[in-house]
């Protein structure tokens, strides 16, 4: 009886018939491969056949002038936009051109918007509450309890995004910064294996900006983290590797000095390089 | 660091470790108490003596109370603005004025045992199938909490899943009830048309014309009262009420992590919907008549107004808003009638103005005004004796 059940178990037989949630494989290296991939609006090709690896635990920054596709490649990972053609594979398992947006994001790929959005009118706490993996039915919901292993893990998070003190502050009076913060120790809630981050320090201020490289390169190692950016000070001081895109594929990859060295990104950036 | 909201406790008893809710109970029961004490205990001539008539008023009162927490529960907490819950209301008081139709049986004024007097003056022959089961009072009890809990889940499941929100929502509720109340004015509805149904005599075996009653009802309507308002904080200070004021606030975003918005959104528009039936089934009785004018817009409005002046989002500033404004209305419809609106207008503009957070929002500032006044107070003491 036992050897007919672990003959007739589909995963042991072709890795294909594997159901596919099982966890993310990273055995291969990347937990994030894009191939070829291509996508036009309206005529105008927005990413062009694009090729990009993202390593297990790797930080990557990925800089552009604007147009270049950042925002569309984030849409594309995250399955907001089908591309035209080729391929995006999260580990060597999951093909997220086969997934909805929701099923991407229990899978493990946190995206953060450009523009904070915390719930203002919930404490820091509640907010990560709220974001914590959990069953998100009503009923349960309304009968959730949080044991000492939640109130652990809320810690935790807290302590990460340095708001450990203004736990039980509403997050409306947050600063700009602080919430960026919030919003990005809500995605940490959810543990995920990648982190996508749109501009996170757009409209900060010096010391914020200080806190939240710190901040980024702390996640690094534990998740992978791709940050898209503009802020070149801010992208030399995380960086360890640095993508530039134009015109919807990539121009150059490499550390931050090598990358700057290059001619042809001189020539795409031509003096916005500080 | 302390958190205002204790997240392991049970959502059942978190209410009841709650101060606000707890003073809220207390004041609540124990001016029902009183006010039973005063009308049963006190002789007939005392200045200190309620009159049932009094007594019945203000169970008329706490119903209007009990439908503005309702209103509250869904317009503060989950950010939609109802105005239909006046429907709900009237189909809870439609059921429950079916039972009393029912009870009257053949002491009606053309005596007949299965008809209702408006029927057999519509020359029907037998009664609606929808009319069999009324004449058992818990089968028209159940259909208080059914009625309108039916309709706003259809409405709603329609409603939410396609993302209607904001001021498109509330004209569809406006719509709703309008609706209604033209389709309960037709006598073909079999409700008794513009008449509504009224000439009610016993509840439950008792006398609907005898004090006892009118008390009884009294102290139903506080129970009731008290029972919805803890089911609202339960479900308020639960993680699905932190969920709703996600969704009332940031609605994409709460989607985003994770929760179904149109179901937490849904859910707590019915229980909304079925606390605002009782409410309407406990009115019925004590002003004796439920007729289609309860449908009316205007009603509608009105209730929102009660929670507007109150407090949104506290529950019990809805209670306070409710009891005022029903109070000011008796007072100014005796005094000037024709003014009463020109009043509930400058009443609803001085305190949007004055205090956009209603009564209730006074009550908070005053606290932490003491709160803040407290430590620093403290710290000159300390400064003192250094």
């Amino acid at each position: 009886m036992n050897l007919m059940t672990e003959l007739t178990r589909r995963d042991r037989v072709f890795d294909f018939l594997a159901p596919t949630q099982s966890p993310v494989d990273v055995r291969h290296g990347p937990i994030l491969y894009l191939e070829g991939v291509s996508v036009s609006f309206d005529g105008f090709k927005a990413i062009n056949n694009l090729n990009l690896t993202i390593d297990d635990g790797e930080l990557r920054c990925i800089i552009g002038p604007n147009g270049a596709g950042k925002t569309t490649m984030m849409d594309i990972i995250t399955g907001k936009t089908t591309p035209d053609e080729g391929s995006v594979w999260f580990g060597s398992r999951h093909n997220l051109l086969t997934m909805n947006e929701p099923e991407i994001a229990t899978l493990g790929i946190g995206r953060k918007f450009q523009k904070p959005t915390v719930f203002e009118a919930l404490t820091v706490f509640e907010n990560l509450e709220l974001s914590m993996a959990a069953d998100k039915r009503v009923l349960p919901s309304l009968r959730s309890r949080l044991a000492g292993e939640h109130y652990d893990r809320i810690d935790e998070v807290l302590a990460i995004i340095g708001l450990k003190a203004l736990e039980t502050r509403q997050a409306g009076i947050l600063s700009h910064g602080q919430k960026q913060w919030l919003e990005i120790g809500m995605l940490l809630m959810q543990k995920p294996r990648l982190l996508l981050v749109d501009e996170p320090v757009a409209g900060m201020t010096e010391q914020e900006m200080e806190r939240t490289a710190e901040l980024l390169t702390g996640l690094a190692g534990k998740q992978s983290v791709v940050v898209v950016e503009h802020d070149m000070g801010f992208v030399r001081s995380i960086a360890r590797n640095v993508t530039v895109l134009h015109q919807g594929s990539v121009l150059a990859e490499g550390s931050m000095d090598q990358v700057s060295a290059d001619p042809e990104v001189i020539k795409v950036y031509l003096g916005e390089d500080d | 660091m302390a958190h205002a909201v204790n997240y392991s406790q049970s959502w059942l008893t978190r209410p009841f470790t709650e101060r606000s809710t707890l003073t809220f109970l207390g004041v609540l029961l124990g001016a029902v108490a009183l006010v039973t004490f005063l009308n049963l205990a006190m002789p007939q001539d005392s200045a200190l003596h309620v009159s049932t008539y009094t007594v019945t008023l203000m169970g008329k009162y706490l119903c209007y109370a009990l439908l503005a927490v309702a209103v509250d529960l869904v317009w503060g907490y989950l950010g939609i603005l109802s105005l239909g819950h006046g429907a709900f209301f009237a189909l809870g008081g439609y059921a429950m004025g079916m039972y009393l139709m029912r009870q009257i049986g053949d002491r009606g004024v053309y005596g007949n045992p299965d008809l209702p007097d408006f029927m057999v003056f519509l020359n029907w022959q037998e009664l609606p199938w929808y009319w069999s089961g009324f004449d058992m009072a818990w089968f028209a009890f159940i259909m208080v909490l059914l009625a309108p809990g039916i309709l706003a889940f259809v409405f709603g499941y329609l409603a939410f899943r396609s993302r209607v929100t904001g001021v498109y929502l509330s004209i569809i509720t406006q719509a709703l009830t309008f609706a209604l109340m033209l389709a309960f004015f037709r006598n073909e509805m079999g409700f008794g048309g513009n008449n509504g149904l009224t000439d009610f005599m016993d509840i439950l075996g008792f006398d609907l014309r005898t004090d006892g009653a009118r008390l009884g009802l009294f102290i139903a309507s506080g129970i009731a009262l008290a029972l919805g308002y803890i089911i609202c904080r339960a479900i308020v200070g639960s993680k699905l009420g932190r969920v709703s004021v996600a969704c009332r606030d940031a609605e994409a975003r709460t989607r985003f992590i994770g929760y179904r918005v149109e179901r937490v959104q849904l859910f707590v528009f019915v229980v909304s919907a079925m606390l605002a039936g009782v409410a309407g089934a406990l009115y019925v009785p004590q002003v004796g008549i439920i007729n289609p004018s309860e449908f009316s817009p205007l009603f509608s409005i009105e209730v929102v107004v009660w929670v507007a002046l109150g407090g949104r989002a506290t529950l019990y500033g809805a209670v306070i808003g409710a009891l005022i404004v029903n109070y000011a209305k008796t007072v100014f419809t005796g005094v000037m009638p024709d003014a009463w609106l020109f009043a509930l207008g400058a009443l609803f503009v001085l305190v949007t103005v004055f205090l956009p957070k209603g009564i209730a929002g006074l009550f908070a500032n005053l606290g932490k005004k003491k709160k803040a006044d407290s430590p620093a107070n403290s710290g000159t003491e300390q400064e003192a004796a250094a």
